[in-house]
């Protein structure tokens, strides 16, 4: 990797003035971030750790709505979530591997909104929000795309907010070397409707899957996705699996989560 | 009774004690004073013609101590391929220069084109970023068939063609072998691929290159399976260098798989510039470089093809292969696709007429060559995919057809040149049968299908050549070394024994094997045995270790040596004993008088051997030290039955193994749970093959598995628990040991099983599909489940 400062700030405020540094780049666990450095693919001048922010880390419950601070490991996650919102905590207790979990954010996650990342599935499936600094985000209006999100420069993700829902689950079809998703989704039932997204499939990032939402909503059965065909047109087609098999993989996966909730 | 030492017990690993710990000395854990650090510049286009590489930018670079390119090194050597092909029509291989860094053209993603030597690796990696190099792009040579067609662009244009050989085997036969095919009755053809695999040992490649001006000795530290081979290779056809100057030392290495087996130009590049430099010179590969600069393996297209009688006899067979070279010659590969898979396309079987074809290819690639079990695999693979695929045109069972076919009776001579010592395939067969619990599958296929899955039952044979094997023989066919094998053993006074073996552990657990046969034919505790291996200067010339040739070859050595020692040692114990010597017998650690309570112990012996003041001088010298050269006269024939059962998930096309069974004959065997250990690495390596890994390029010669997040790796939870067995035993009639070799069978005998299984599975939920390429992904089968155009 390329020379770099670091800057560990103990405060959300500290660490936005931090940011403000030319060529700043946050980092928050870094499990992306780390090796894109090693291949000499990224040169930031500063790596603001937002490790050491207090403000940033816990779990918390309470109104129906899980609060995941920034920068809070996926292990914290599936250990203090389990009670509250257990398919969420599911999710997280499957990232990746051990050590992957016991570094890697949420806020890091949600921030580089890799196309085969989990957590983008699980918060606009929970019609969550994305807290930053400045403002508070829908997720519906935050992931832009494929490692786009409505992010300013310098805008840091404090806290996550998940609605929790009647029920839940995340079903996921690994990609045989990464071990990501190739294809996941995450249903979510709520009083007022369903939502059903999907990360690992499309060429523009996470997306709701609104055909099976409404059949969902309407009839919450297995029965009621079995005949839906994701359109596989704007799918990622790749070594491990075409379109036409991630758009088939959309299906299984919605059946799945539904028939595992409904277990 | 098991035994608790010795030829025959599971002794515990005594090197797993400083591995576990992180106690090893791994060739990255050296440094010499003063090292300097390369980085090399590789190729990121795959065919090109150089044409500029200005350094000039970066000389003057911070830490930057010289910087090397293509020219420097014109007045050097190629690096050395080691085995010549004569191809059908008796013409040598097309043999390509490949230098130690690219000249005058780029071939293939990797290839380095300039070395920074710098003060620190980042140093010399920013200076590698200031290197302006041009290249004009070249059309990339990928796919085989397209590159032997007449208008493909060449890899080398001073060769003829793409076209390394082509080679007939046995040509004479080819037209005895095409009359069978009019005559069968049944014809069953298959076309396949052998997937291009990354070993992806643990440890990647290093190389530490040293040189001393004082005495101008030059040291080579390097992960090598064979360490005097590439002092051979290096010294003599490289860099003019003879090896009484040149030592090369090949320290604890982790895992080598036959990727380490090579000579590569990362070891002549900083041998070579440690002198320019006068400075040690370090290399530690990244995973990067690893997929793009260790040899690959396998890459073989085959259209294969069996004759059957009515009565479902083999008459004949015929295959024809293209094998993938890459863009140079590796040190073994023109080998593989060769005399190490034609030769093993008798398999198990009594089929009395075999052609085999084989077409090596140079593409713009990274050089392919010997991965474990190295053409084997290919070879056992598509005879039996065919094999079932034959069973099942037929209508009967996959396990009596084989039985039917088996080879009954040994010695046995195969059309295709080599003749196997022993074998029970019967008895494998049967035991493989009872582990599996053939009886107990349709249950178990109905509890899959009531969970939604399918499940599929397949079994393959295997037969390997391993032990690699007599040098007059090897040389015959084109070897250009003897192989050999040698070990000094040297009795210290006290009793204590060094063996310095020219075999090489990389994991096999030489150092406690070896030891157990030594103490066994003493009669002495495991601990007062060492083994050294891994250093020229301290070991006799030796071939080092691959082919599952180490106890077969190395410790039939280690036999000889400790015999002579032994021979020696009764001598000086008759003298003590004032016995005749044909009276004096050794057992358990000491020598006795026939019949008699006479008694010597082995240290008193040993004692008087260095301090001969009661010694028969005037008969022996004094000292305990003996070497002995073994050159094994056949190869040896392990072989065995393997079967997998796997569950489909005919949704995703995931499919898991439930069981795996592996029957094998090793003959004798010295450590029954390493032994285990070895078919357990071999079948997590073939099953990774059959489901997970797969090297692939595009058609611009653009490696897309250059890392794990696209090469698939098995994990633990892609494997089962394995059921093994090794207590089929016929021991091998031409070594000491009896001992056949066990390292690569995991590794050839389980892909076919595990496609069969999956194809029996496929065909268990309507499928008419007949074959499928490995790796058998999700998405293939999925695929092959429902048409590509859903």
């Amino acid at each position: 990797m390329y020379n770099f400062d670091v800057e560990m700030p103990s405060t959300i405020a500290d660490a936005v003035t931090a940011l403000a540094r030319d060529e700043a780049q946050p980092l928050s666990g870094g499990q992306t971030l780390i090796p894109t450095l090693k291949a000499r693919l990224a040169a930031p001048s500063v790596l603001v750790s937002l490790h050491g922010i207090a403000e940033m880390k816990g779990v918390s419950a309470q109104d129906g709505t899980v609060t995941i601070g920034g920068a809070t490991t996926h292990a914290t996650v599936a250990g203090e979530v389990a009670d509250a919102y257990p398919a969420l905590a599911s999710l997280a207790g499957r990232i990746g591997d051990p050590a992957v979990r016991n570094r890697g954010t949420i806020g890091g996650s949600v921030a580089n909104n890799d196309p085969s990342a989990c957590y983008p599935a699980g918060v606009l499936a929970s019609n969550g929000t994305v807290v930053t600094n400045t403002r508070e985000i829908a997720a519906d209006d935050y992931f832009l795309g494929m490692f786009e999100t409505a992010l300013e420069e310098g805008e840091i993700v404090t806290a996550v907010k998940f609605k929790i829902p009647e029920a839940a689950h995340y079903e996921k079809h690994l990609q045989p070397a990464s071990r990501f998703p190739l294809v996941a989704v995450f249903v979510a039932k709520f009083a007022d409707g369903v939502r059903v997204a999907v990360t690992g499939a499309s060429e523009n990032g996470v997306f709701r899957w609104t055909e099976a939402e409404t059949a969902l909503s309407a009839d919450f059965s297995v029965e009621a996705v079995a005949g839906l065909k994701a359109d596989g047109s704007s799918m990622i087609s790749d070594l491990h699996g075409s379109g036409a098999y991630r758009a088939h993989l959309v299906g299984v996966m919605t059946k799945r989560a539904v028939a595992a909730i409904n277990a | 009774m098991p035994k608790d030492s010795g030829i025959g017990a599971s002794s515990k690993r005594r090197e797993d004690i400083r591995f576990l710990t992180g106690e090893g000395n791994y060739t990255d854990d050296i440094n010499v004073n003063g090292q300097a650090y390369v980085y090399f510049l590789r190729s990121d286009i795959a065919h090109g013609t150089l044409d500029s590489v200005d350094t000039s930018a970066a000389e003057g670079m911070e830490g930057v101590v010289r910087i090397f390119t293509g020219a420097d090194f014109e007045a050097v050597g190629s690096v050395p391929c080691g085995w010549q092909i004569t191809d059908k029509h008796g013409e040598p291989m097309q043999e390509p220069r490949h230098p130690v860094l690219a000249h005058g053209k780029v071939r293939h993603v990797g290839e380095p084109i300039a070395a920074v030597v710098a003060e620190t690796l980042e140093q010399a990696r920013d200076a590698a970023e200031a290197i302006e190099v041009e290249i004009s792009e070249l059309p990339a040579v990928v796919n085989m068939k397209d590159a032997v067609k007449a208008d493909a662009p060449k890899v080398h244009d001073d060769l003829t063609s793409n076209l390394c050989y082509d080679w007939g085997f046995v040509e004479e036969n080819k037209g005895a072998v095409d009359q069978a095919f009019k005559e069968a009755a049944h014809v069953t053809t298959l076309e396949l691929v052998n997937n291009r695999l990354v070993a992806n040992p643990m440890e990647p490649r290093v190389a530490v290159g040293d040189y001393s001006r004082g005495t101008g000795d030059y040291t080579l530290f390097t992960t090598s399976q064979n360490p005097h081979v590439i002092r051979l290779l290096m010294g003599a056809f490289v860099l003019g260098i003879p090896e009484h100057k040149l030592r090369v030392v090949a320290p604890d290495v982790g895992g080598g798989f036959g990727t380490k087996i090579f000579h590569y130009q990362e070891e002549a590049f900083v041998t070579f510039a440690a002198k320019a430099c006068n400075r040690a010179v370090k290399w530690t590969s990244s995973r990067s470089e690893a997929f793009m600069s260790d040899a690959h393996g396998r890459d073989h297209v085959t259209k294969i093809e069996l004759a059957l009688d009515a009565e479902h006899n083999f008459t004949a067979l015929r295959t024809d292969t293209y094998a993938n070279m890459g863009a140079y010659l590796s040190t073994f590969a023109p080998s593989v696709p060769t005399w190490l898979h034609g030769t093993l396309m008798a398999g198990n079987y009594k089929t009395p007429l075999i052609y085999v074809n084989v077409k090596a290819v140079f593409t713009n690639t990274v050089p392919v060559d010997a991965y474990r079990g190295a053409g084997r695999p290919e070879a056992t693979y598509q005879l039996e995919r065919l094999v079932d695929k034959a069973a099942h045109e037929l209508g009967v069972d996959p396990i009596k057809l084989r039985r039917q076919n088996f080879i009954m009776e040994f010695p046995y001579a195969t059309p295709v040149a080599v003749e196997y010592d022993t074998g029970d395939y019967v008895a494998t067969m049967d035991k493989l049968e009872e582990m599996a619990d053939i009886g107990g599958f349709a249950a178990r296929r109905k509890a899959s299908e009531a969970k939604g899955k399918l499940r599929g039952f397949g079994v393959n044979c295997y037969i390997e050549a391993c032990g690699i094997a007599p040098s007059n023989l090897v040389g015959q066919l084109g070897a250009r070394a003897g192989l050999f094998e040698s070990c000094t053993v040297r009795v210290n006074a006290t009793g204590g024994l060094v063996v310095m073996t020219g075999s090489h552990s990389h994991g096999q657990g030489h150092e406690t094997s070896f030891s157990q046969v030594v103490a066994d034919m003493i009669g002495i505790p495991e601990d007062m045995v060492e083994v050294v291996h891994g250093d020229t200067a301290n070991t006799p010339m030796g071939m080092g270790t691959y082919g599952s040739r180490s106890l077969a070859v190395g410790g039939s050595a280690m036999v000889r040596a400790t015999e002579k020692i032994i021979a020696k040692a009764k001598k000086i114990a008759s003298h003590l004993l004032e016995a005749s010597e044909g009276d004096v017998e050794l057992k358990d650690g000491a020598f006795t008088v026939a019949g008699t309570d006479k008694s010597v112990a082995w240290g008193d012996v040993t004692l008087a051997a260095y301090v001969p003041h009661n010694y028969p001088l005037e008969e022996i010298e004094p000292g305990l030290e003996e070497t002995a050269f073994y050159d094994p006269s056949n190869f040896t024939y392990p072989s065995g039955a393997y079967a997998c059962e796997v569950e489909l998930d005919p949704e995703t096309g995931q499919v898991t193994i439930e069981r795996f069974s592996a029957a094998d004959d090793f003959g004798n065997i010295v450590n029954p749970m390493i032994v285990t250990g070895q078919v357990h690495g071999g079948l997590a390596q073939g099953i990774g093959q059959a489901l997970l890994e797969n090297c692939a390029y595009d058609s611009d010669g653009q490696l897309l598995s250059a890392s794990y997040m696209d090469y698939a790796m098995p994990r633990a939870t892609d494997v089962p628990f394995y059921d093994v067995d090794h207590s089929c035993q016929t021991p091998c009639t031409h070594n000491p040991l009896g001992v056949k070799g066990c390292g690569e069978a995991g590794a050839i005998g389980s892909p076919p099983a595990v496609v069969n299984a999956v194809l029996d599975a496929m065909r268990s939920g309507g499928s008419t599909v007949d074959h499928i390429d490995m790796p058998v992904s999700p998405h293939r089968v999925w695929e092959a489940m429902n048409g590509s155009g859903v």
